[in-house]
């Protein structure tokens, strides 16, 4: 395979998970979520140290712990991670960091495998962090040096935001030479920085926007943004992956390619903005750069809000420059996924679908049953909504309809925000009861076969302290756990659940049938480990 | 084909589980190595649930963006029959549709590869593709086999060389 330093092909993933290596990053953690699962699992091939946490929040304050000791920390999730991170986010912002922390939000502009597509950059703006925004895979790994050093030259945290085309499409990387971290971990006592007590709070927060306006100050110079020179008749003002679209669309144009879009570095795009004649800004999803720079009183053009959907490509920017309005043509329909041939879900679904029960689903394999042949699913917000959600239904629906109201969680989901839900529902129990049902099929099957708390796995499938969902549920205070490890006893139980007026909690569990031949492996190898 | 400056424009498609993005990564390697700048866009997320499936490789001189645009497909290569249609419009007006189907003869499914009296199979039908396709690039048949047995597992490769080489035949 020839030397380790030389170019190779990557995808943007891969790329941010060799430039962890060579950056020495002490611990990469995260919860998997497409398009951000493969940095951790490929920085734990590389010989990384890599966690899965129980979900996003819990992640970055690992993270957070591992800067506060001096020490370098990663933290990967897809953007609707970054919803569950978000309260620590926002006061990180405040402590700082000793050791640098980066936090990889995989935003999902078209949702390829999401429930929404917001828009991350958002985030930094709200909480005040510096983002980063890479194009491809030499910039993703080039701007995660970038970023380490940004974050702990100002002890700042960093956000790093990659959107699906920057996480999975490849291309060439060359390498650089390894840079790990100067200052060895130790634990430096500092109560003002780190305990946001209200008193300590307010000059934090005047400390960190004095910062920030530092920083901007910063990137004006900042190598971070590149300056196309070209025809003045038209200027682009893009980042990330959009720009690679413009460049192609318009190859033409003056384009000023923004690295850092948080600070932004106002008086270079002041400047740019004069030197051309139409000034237009070309970014996926929400006008967030368009916002910025009319806040600022730079004049520039945006894109019509038919293209704030779905992801671009050089069509669609090719189209945003001519103005064009016109209906976008039709992509023709491809073959939707569905749950596999041999499923556990699959049984589950049939009954309750025989049972007509009202569904307060959840996100994972499992929501596909929305779909035809089952059609059962009847809301999924978000993970672990299922429980709350159904709760809810219970509380407001009349009787006989709220006896029919399941909640169908998936096994890894429940580990990330499902417990809570459980809690509730022994706290406040409705009046009819409540039926949990965990479809636990061993893995986390959606996003690629990922470990969680209840595997007794970690990440690189090695043996570890197991959290059975059956002795939380106990453990909580639900009296009616039923496991199942038969699928025929399925429709029993769910029928006694549903007559009882108690919280029920069902837990089927049958290995995912595309996951069981190494799920399998796993379990004996673990087993001989013992 | 390769005019120095022009970018080269080929999609795969097929279904979850079909080998598309294995066969991208051979036709990326290969590019790569062959001293082209790559990209390699796909579509992972729903793939493993037998969804549609399609996987972009662009190589030329220098190449921005990871996606083909619809209409500039120098090549669509089709991995099952019935995900020919919704792909046929990423062609360019010269561009050409290879399609499994020319293996199939009057067979509408894939499996049947593995009953008839050929080297190519539902599981090695993706490399044989790629010999088609090689056909029409002017890589080095060592830079293909080269590619091929770094994505193969080592057990694989003598039975993807000989089906690389049987579909360039067709070529
Ligand atoms: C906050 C958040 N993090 C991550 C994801 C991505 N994601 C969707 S479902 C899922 C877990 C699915 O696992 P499980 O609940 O075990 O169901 P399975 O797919 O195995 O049926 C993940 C990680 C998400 N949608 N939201």
């Amino acid at each position: 395979m020839g030397s380790k330093m030389e170019p190779r092909l990557a995808s943007g993933n891969q790329a941010v998970a060799w430039a962890a290596r060579h950056l020495g990053v002490s611990l990469g953690t995260g919860y998997p979520g497409t398009p951000s699962t493969e940095i951790l699992e490929n920085f734990s091939l590389l010989g990384g140290r890599a966690q899965w946490s129980p979900n996003e929040k819990v992640a970055l304050e690992v993270g957070i712990g591992v800067a506060y000791g001096g020490a370098r920390a990663l933290v990967t999730m897809k953007h609707v991670g970054v919803n569950v991170a978000a309260d620590p986010l926002f006061t990180v912002a405040y402590t700082g960091v000793r050791g640098g922390l980066v936090l990889v939000s995989a935003d999902d502009p078209g949702m390829g495998s999401s429930q929404n597509e917001q828009d991350n950059r958002r985030y930094a703006k709200a909480a005040s962090v510096m983002m980063l925004e890479p194009a491809d895979a030499q910039e993703a790994y080039d701007f995660l040096f970038d970023a380490f050093f940004l974050s702990e030259t100002w002890n700042l945290p960093v956000m790093f935001r990659m959107t699906t085309r920057v996480c999975h499409s490849r291309g060439i990387v060359t390498p650089r030479n390894p840079s790990p971290a100067s200052k060895t971990p130790h634990f430096v006592r500092d109560m003002p920085s780190y305990v946001m007590i209200p008193g300590y709070a307010r000059p934090a927060h005047r400390r960190m926007r004095e910062k920030m306006t530092k920083i901007a100050e910063w990137n004006e110079q900042s190598d971070l943004n590149t300056l196309y020179e070209g025809d003045r008749r038209l200027g682009i003002v893009t980042s990330g992956v959009a720009f690679l679209h413009a460049r192609e669309a318009a190859p033409y144009a003056r384009i000023l390619k923004l690295g850092m879009t948080y600070p932004l570095p106002i008086h270079l795009i002041r400047r740019f903005a004069a030197s051309v004649d139409r000034c237009l800004v070309i970014e996926e999803n929400d006008p967030y750069l368009v916002e910025s720079l009319r806040a600022e009183g730079v004049e520039c053009e945006g894109k019509l809000e038919m293209y704030r959907f779905d992801e671009l490509n050089v069509a669609r920017v090719r189209r945003i420059i001519a103005r064009d309005a016109s209906p976008e043509p039709a992509r023709p329909k491809g073959k939707p996924p569905q749950l596999c041939k041999g499923c556990p879900h699959r049984i589950a679904f049939g009954v309750m679908k025989k049972m007509d029960c009202i569904i307060s689903g959840d996100i994972g394999c499992y929501t596909l049953s929305v779909l035809p042949p089952f059609e059962t699913h009847d809301s999924c917000v978000c993970m672990g909504a299922s429980v709350g959600v159904g709760l809810g239904l219970r509380h407001a629906l009349p009787d006989d309809e709220a006896r029919r109201v399941v909640s169908v969680i998936g096994d890894s989901t429940f580990m990330h925000s499902g417990l809570t839900g459980v809690v509730e529902m022994v706290y406040n129990p409705p009046k009819t009861g409540h039926v949990i049902v965990i479809l636990d099929n061993g893995t986390t099957a959606m996003t690629g076969m990922q470990e969680h708390p209840g595997t007794g796995r970690t990440l690189d499938h090695a043996k570890t302290n197991q959290v059975p969902a059956e002795d939380v549920c106990r453990a909580i205070g639900v009296k009616n756990v039923h496991v199942l490890e038969r699928a025929g006893a399925f429709e029993k139980a769910l029928r006694d659940g549903l007559a009882k007026a108690e919280p029920t909690v069902i837990i089927l569990r049958k290995l995912c049938s595309l996951a069981a031949p190494k799920l399998k492996k796993y379990q004996l190898a673990t087993e001989e480990e013992t | 084909m390769m005019d120095a400056n022009k970018v080269t424009n080929v999609v795969i498609a097929g279904l979850g589980g079909q080998g598309v993005i294995r066969a991208a990564n051979i036709l990326a390697e290969t590019a790569f190595k062959s001293g082209y700048d790559v990209k390699q866009g796909e579509i992972h997320g729903m793939s493993q649930r037998g969804g549609s499936v399609t996987s972009d490789v662009r190589f030329g001189k220098k190449v921005y963006s990871p996606m083909v645009p619809v209409g500039e497909a120098d090549y669509v290569l089709v991995l099952e029959p019935s995900q020919e249609d919704n792909n046929r419009f990423y062609l360019a007006d010269h561009g050409l549709l290879l399609s499994i189907g020319r293996f199939l003869n009057d067979a509408a499914d894939v499996s049947a590869l593995d009953h008839d009296d050929t080297p190519v199979t539902a599981r090695n039908c993706n490399v044989a593709l790629l010999g088609v396709l090689s056909g029409h690039l002017s890589f080095d048949d060592g830079q293909w086999e080269a590619a091929i047995r770094v994505n193969l597992p080592e057990k694989a490769h003598d039975e993807n060389i000989r089906v690389f080489h049987y579909g360039k035949t067709l070529a």
